[in-house]
């Protein structure tokens, strides 16, 4: 399948999965891969504290596309293409899309001192949900505009959206809404939400995972509660950080390597010796181990995987980007065309 | 009774603040002591390490530990935990029973930001009183909420204190009559916003709290205080990446502004050091891949020992221990005591 085929089935992808498997490393990577399809890419990031000391973040969506820039409630741009594609990226934080909100719903006075008072926190109470459906409505205007095409709206949207277990209560919060509100703006927002989460043709659910067993078992759970309780339709799942493979298997025996080594003429010192063979054995045993989590998930989860590779050092940034977006790409090529 | 030592585990997502902690408290039974840890963990793997079905709320013993030290564990219960100080600071079954019944309080453990930590602060502090343990050990949600987790009992004061709060206590208290011009234009705002619903739930919700702020506000402040006491220390559990040393690098003066410095820095899942590769330009198999690896893993090994350089040097003080990362994922007691035996 063309990658350009599977990232215009849905204007809005959101990704999540467990802490730290990806999430972010993947917006990037998917929004890069786009942007070389030719599409404006706009990535949304979930603020979860107050906006005051979040822009001061230095951002790591940045660094991966070798920027040093702090992303905020305004579009940064982070890539270009020459073939008309690019990247941006905003940071969607509760406080200020009420105040946005209130704004547009001719509440301009009281905005300020609503949100400078604390009172977002008792509404938040109040309301449960308030904050995730804020941010939620959010996106639901800015894939309303991408559908309308208006001048200046993204073709596809991706959202960075808050961990595993989070995210169940994230995007279920619209439903929760629903059960408590009767009537009102906060009901027809929720309302629009849920349309939109539960539409595959405006919103499809990536879920990144490692190929490991927690996060995987995670996965699992998470993809039923998110079919389940949001009604949304999943998309591919990430598998990242596979090791590329390497023949290991048979003996890794000191002796038998000495052996290969002095009839092919290659030159070991005793702690290189030894050291081929741990590191070798630390390989073997973490391939074998995501080989199986990568079966159980298949036979879990019925739904198309893509591999990102594990890359060799500890902080990425343009060059890993470029790696793994070609390895996405070629993943996507080798699915099989389904209808979602 | 002394009081326990308590250990704080703190750090970004994913990285084996669970692990960590659990290791920690292994270590704290196998030196004779009686310890336990508070785990958020929602996957329940810790249980399942632990060798147990399920952990509730409530302390369990996980294994006794040669020289009379004790493994306790509990997962903490946000709602229940929520449940138990309405029940504790109820002025009577009935005011429990109304406030446990609103729709609003059904729903405040997911609603109130912080709530989880603020339960996880208040299950410390039970804990701490509890007169059992000689060390607990606490573990805590991702980073982003590190910080909630100090200041989720002054947040709950602030609630409290929150002149918003205090309007909608203000129309049980005296009579909606008396509802100044400020309040009314309020509730009138969230009830245009939110529909008028939600407008009296929510007073019903604060008016049948009347009588209980003050032992929350004292209990808050007490769990404060706890937080910030010399028996308290505070671990920085990071993985050797640069955007988790980028997370912890911005909690660190932030956790030491609040007066809770970081005294020990766990850094987890480090690949091994291993020696430089030899010089094998197409070596027939397996030694072609074993150098491919060496190289490759040597390669990953010198990127992290930068960004641990980096972490350690803004904390100059802080012990550093660093735990290799593992063939297979901690599975039961012996794997975490092998990650407790680099734990120094
Ligand atoms: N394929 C990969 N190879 C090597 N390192 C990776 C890879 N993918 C991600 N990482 C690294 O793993 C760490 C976690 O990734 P990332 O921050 O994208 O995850 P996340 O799910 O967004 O985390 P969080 O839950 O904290 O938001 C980062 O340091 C990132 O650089
Ligand atoms: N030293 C290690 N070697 C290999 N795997 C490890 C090691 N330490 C932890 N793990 C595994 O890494 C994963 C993350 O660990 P853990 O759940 O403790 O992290 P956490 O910081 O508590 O995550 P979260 O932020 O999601 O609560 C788990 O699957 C755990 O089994
Ligand atoms: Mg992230
Ligand atoms: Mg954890």
């Amino acid at each position: 399948m063309e990658p350009l085929a599977l990232l215009s089935q849905s204007k809005v992808l959101v990704v999540t999965g467990k802490g730290g498997t990806g999430k972010t490393t993947v917006c990037g990577v998917i929004a890069n891969l786009a942007a070389q399809c030719g599409l404006h890419v706009l990535v949304l990031q979930v603020g979860e504290g107050p906006s005051d000391g979040a822009l001061a973040r230095p951002s790591q969506l940045a660094r991966l596309f070798g920027q040093e820039a702090a992303i905020g409630w305004e579009a940064t741009a982070l890539a270009w293409v020459p073939n008309g594609g690019r990247v941006e990226a905003r940071l969607l934080q509760p406080d200020v899309a009420l105040v946005e909100y209130l704004h547009l719903h001719g509440m301009r006075r009281l905005s300020r001192r609503l949100v400078s008072s604390g009172a977002l926190d008792v509404v938040a109470t109040a309301v449960p949900g308030m904050p995730d459906l804020l941010v939620l409505g959010k996106v639901k205007q800015v894939e309303r505009a991408a559908a309308a095409r208006r001048p200046g709206a993204p073709d596809l949207i991706v959202l960075d959206a808050p961990a595993a277990g989070h995210a169940v209560r994230f995007l279920q919060s619209p439903h929760g809404l629903l059960d408590a509100v009767a009537g009102g703006p906060v009901r027809s927002q929720a309302e629009e939400v849920v349309s939109m989460l539960s539409d595959p043709a405006r919103c499809q659910v990536v879920m990144v995972t490692l190929p490991e067993e927690t996060p995987v078992t995670e996965t699992i759970e998470t993809a039923y509660l998110i079919e389940d309780r949001v009604g949304a339709h999943l998309g591919p799942v990430i598998v990242n950080g596979r090791l590329p493979r390497l023949e290991l298997a048979g003996s890794l025996t000191p002796e038998a390597v000495r052996a290969v080594a002095d009839r092919s003429g290659v030159v070991l010192s005793g702690p290189q010796l030894a050291d081929l063979c741990a590191a070798g054995r630390l390989r073997a045993r973490r391939q074998e181990a995501q080989a199986e989590q990568v079966a159980r998930l298949g036979q879990s989860l019925a739904l198309p995987q893509l591999e990102l590779p594990f890359c060799f050092n500890a902080s990425l940034g343009p060059p890993e980007l470029g790696t793994l977006t070609q390895s996405l790409a070629q993943g996507i090529a080798g699915l099989s065309l389904a209808a979602p | 009774m002394t009081e326990p030592r308590v250990i704080v585990c703190a750090g970004p997502g994913g990285v084996g603040k669970t692990t960590a902690s659990a290791a920690l408290a292994l270590q704290g039974a196998q030196r004779g002591l009686h310890a336990c840890v508070v785990t958020i963990d929602p996957a329940r793997r810790l249980a399942s390490t632990l060798g147990v079905d399920g952990l509730g709320n409530e302390p369990h013993l996980v294994s006794s530990v040669g020289g009379g030290g004790q493994l306790w564990a509990l997962m903490l219960d946000t709602q229940g935990t929520f449940d138990q100080l309405v029940r504790r600071y109820a002025t009577s079954p009935g005011q429990a029973e109304a406030i446990l019944r609103n729709r609003i309080y059904r729903n405040i453990a997911g609603a109130l930001s912080g709530a989880q930590e603020y339960m996880a602060v208040e299950k410390l502090y039970e804990l701490q009183e509890d007169g059992r343990f000689e060390l607990i050990v606490v573990d805590t949600p991702p980073a982003q909420h590190a910080l909630d987790f100090l200041e989720a009992p002054g947040r709950l004061v602030r609630l409290l204190d929150n002149r918003v709060f205090r309007l909608l206590m203000a129309p049980t208290r005296a009579g909606a009559h008396v509802l100044g011009l400020g309040a009314q234009l309020l509730l009138r705002t969230v009830a245009k916003v939110a529909g008028g619903q939600v407008v009296s739930d929510t007073v019903e919700f604060f008016g049948n709290f009347e009588g209980m702020e003050e032992g929350f506000r004292a209990r808050a402040e007490r769990a404060n205080a706890l937080l910030r006491s010399p028996q308290t220390s505070f671990v920085l559990v990071c993985s050797p990446r640069a955007d988790a040393v980028e997370e912890a690098l911005q909690l660190v003066p932030r956790l030491q502004s609040v007066g809770a410095p970081v005294r020990t820095i766990i850094v987890n899942r480090s690949y091994p050091r291993f020696a430089n590769a030899p010089e094998a330009p197409s070596a027939p198999p397996p030694l072609g891949d074993l150098v491919a690896n060496l190289r490759q893993l040597g390669q990953v090994a010198a990127s992290e020992d930068a960004e641990v350089a980096r972490l350690a040097s803004a904390l100059p003080g802080a012990k550093l221990c660093r735990v290799p990362l593992l063939a297979q994922e901690p599975s039961d007691l012996s794997a975490l005591a092998e990650v407790a035996s680099y734990l120094g």
